[in-house]
């Protein structure tokens, strides 16, 4: 639904090139929730606003629903009327809502609909169904400041929804809001990502966002993507740091002759009671130091620390029984190993 | 003098003002809106840019508001004759004093729409709004009531600058003020005109003040009374 191939922005200040985005290929597939994340100063801000073309890329594509947006774009800075018409089609919310302080809410998700040129009745009555949709029938006459954040952010959703975009870019959409509130607005993409099969690229720095929210993400540092995939692909990627974030793990040893092993699950694994199984078949005891088990689109996936008795050398049988189950299993403090059975 | 000789110097004097200030606020409006939203629209990173263009609109205009309006007065003589017909009289005041309102009320409206936060732009700009469209729907309403303010600077300025129209034998309040005041010593209409002054620029003060408020108030009171107050105020 989104590509970028070879997406470059480099921004020219004083004589000074600053590379925001190093050559940025990215896919997300229709109907999907699509999360890049990253530190301040990755490039996941320029990213996003190249896929609308609000930034100019200084090299590379962007095609959206199929159509090469970069191509419409022409050379001058000004946008082309194909453009105008492709963005219309592309939803946005940002994170400081940037609602209009002088038009009413209702008004406010009418904006588009008269950019677009729609009549007044047509207008209103599409203004009051998304509005209903947001859940803030009741608040179609109040101002943008009688607002709280969160309705704020809801209005925001209801006016990018107006031109019925297949495609919604949110733009840190929760980072200005609290937890809690956080939480209530990311429900309420999910839902339209299901309801209207809306495709949704969002970029964030709260690993929780892609946690809660994502079927794939990406992980940006210094303008490249250095990671991406759906949750279980990373999850499935030894020593991705993502997976890492994700589903973070620690736990030390309690003693020498322990050997600690990280049981990663993803998909029909998941189902199985493999430690209890574990624990029958061998007769040992299994100590767990820590386990992060999201459901993540039905499933269950994570990771899970589990302490064995014995050394390493002692544990071969109990481990490989657990590759047998079809999990991932890394043993901290033998990586050779690990290459060695991921390489097979 | 006495009051019933007084009286029609003063209403024909508070008419005059009245016109010359409304005619060359009307055109300073309309002439210094656009001007001051293109200085702000092709500045550096403006949707318009075009430096060169700035740099030439940005100097005409400090040019204009740097020279003292009685110089600009003289020196537009022969356009303000081109235009009215006559160089003396309210209508041949009228011209000189928008022309020199004009890059002053430029230079307030750019300030105001430089105000305006530049991610409702690109919010508009992302739902597929052209230049134009940012214009009309973001910039002018969302520096509404910095405009008005503005608006009514450029009103208060105006009115001093027309007692200098006096010299062009326009008339008005501040002309009968150094006529009759000052000329032939009638300090009891000078004090009456200065106070006729003072109540008038009180009142477009107040007037605006108020109008800017409720408009920026907007919202954080309940309901869309403030537009009916709005209309009070300024009726």
């Amino acid at each position: 639904m989104i590509t970028t191939s070879g997406l470059t922005k480099v921004y020219r200040a004083r004589g000074r090139e600053v590379t925001a985005l190093d050559g940025v290929d990215l896919h997300v597939r229709e109907g999907e929730v699509y999360g890049v994340i990253g530190q301040s100063g990755a490039g996941k801000s320029s990213l996003i606003r190249c896929v609308n073309l609000l930034e100019r890329p200084t090299a590379g594509t962007v095609t959206v629903a199929g159509q090469d947006l970069t191509a419409l774009a022409g050379r001058g800075p000004r946008a082309g009327r194909e453009l105008r018409q492709a963005r219309s089609r592309i939803g946005m919310v940002f994170q400081h809502f940037n609602l209009l302080s002088s038009r009413t809410v209702q008004d406010n998700v009418e904006l588009p609909l008269e950019i677009l040129g729609k009549s007044g009745k047509e207008r209103s009555r599409k203004a009051l169904e998304l509005l209903d949709l947001v859940g803030l029938a009741d608040k179609a006459k109040s101002y943008p400041a009688q607002l709280s954040g969160g309705q704020k952010q809801r209005v925001g959703i209801a006016r990018a929804l107006a031109g019925d975009p297949k495609v919604l870019l949110s733009d840190e959409a929760t980072s200005a809001l609290d937890p809690e509130t956080t939480r209530s607005i990311l429900a309420l993409l999910r839902d339209l990502n299901r309801q209207l099969g809306l495709t949704v690229l969002l970029i964030t720095h709260e690993m929780d966002v892609v946690k809660s929210v994502c079927d794939s993400a990406a992980l940006m540092e210094n303008g490249r993507i250095v990671e991406s995939g759906t949750v279980s692909e990373l999850l499935a990627t030894p020593g991705s740091e993502l997976a890492a974030a994700l589903f973070p793990l620690d736990g030390e040893a309690s003693g020498d002759d322990r050997t600690v092993v990280d049981v990663t699950f993803q998909g029909e694994s998941a189902t199985q009671p493999v430690i209890s199984q574990l624990a029958r078949t061998y007769n040992i005891d299994i100590s767990i130091l820590g386990a992060a088990i999201d459901t993540v689109g039905g499933l269950q996936v994570g990771r899970m620390r589990i302490e064995l008795p014995g050394r390493y050398e002692d544990n071969v049988v109990p481990i490989g029984f657990l590759r047998e189950q079809g999990l991932q299993i890394d043993v901290p403090g033998h990586e050779s190993a690990l290459v060695k059975e991921s390489a097979k | 003098m006495t009051w019933s000789e007084m009286q029609p110097l003063l209403e024909q004097a508070c008419w005059d003002t009245l016109y010359m200030v409304g005619w060359s606020t009307l055109i300073a409006v309309v002439g210094g809106l656009p001007l001051g939203i293109l200085l702000v629209l092709t500045d550096r990173g403006g949707l318009l840019q075009n430096v060169a263009a700035n740099k030439v609109i940005g100097q005409i205009v400090n040019i204009a508001r740097s020279l003292p309006f009685i110089i600009l007065m003289v020196a537009l003589m022969g356009f303000t004759r081109s235009i009215t017909g006559t160089t003396i009289g309210v209508e041949a005041a009228i011209v000189p004093l928008a022309v020199g309102a004009i890059p002053f009320f430029a230079r307030l409206v750019e300030t105001a729409v430089r105000e305006v936060d530049h991610g409702l732009v690109e919010a508009v700009q992302a739902m597929g709004g052209n230049t134009w469209t940012v214009v009309r729907k973001v910039l002018v309403p969302e520096s509404l009531p910095s405009l008005i303010s503005s608006t009514t600077t450029t009103i208060v300025a105006l009115i001093g600058y027309s007692a200098m129209a006096g010299t062009v034998g326009a008339g008005g309040l501040g002309d009968i003020a150094i006529r009759y005041g000052y000329q032939r010593f009638e300090t009891q209409l000078m004090w009456i005109t200065v106070a006729i002054l003072a109540v008038v620029i009180s009142v477009i003060q107040f007037a605006g003040d108020y109008a800017a408020r409720s408009l920026h108030r907007r919202g954080a009171h309940s309901g869309p009374a403030p537009r009916l107050r709005l209309l009070k105020a300024a009726s």
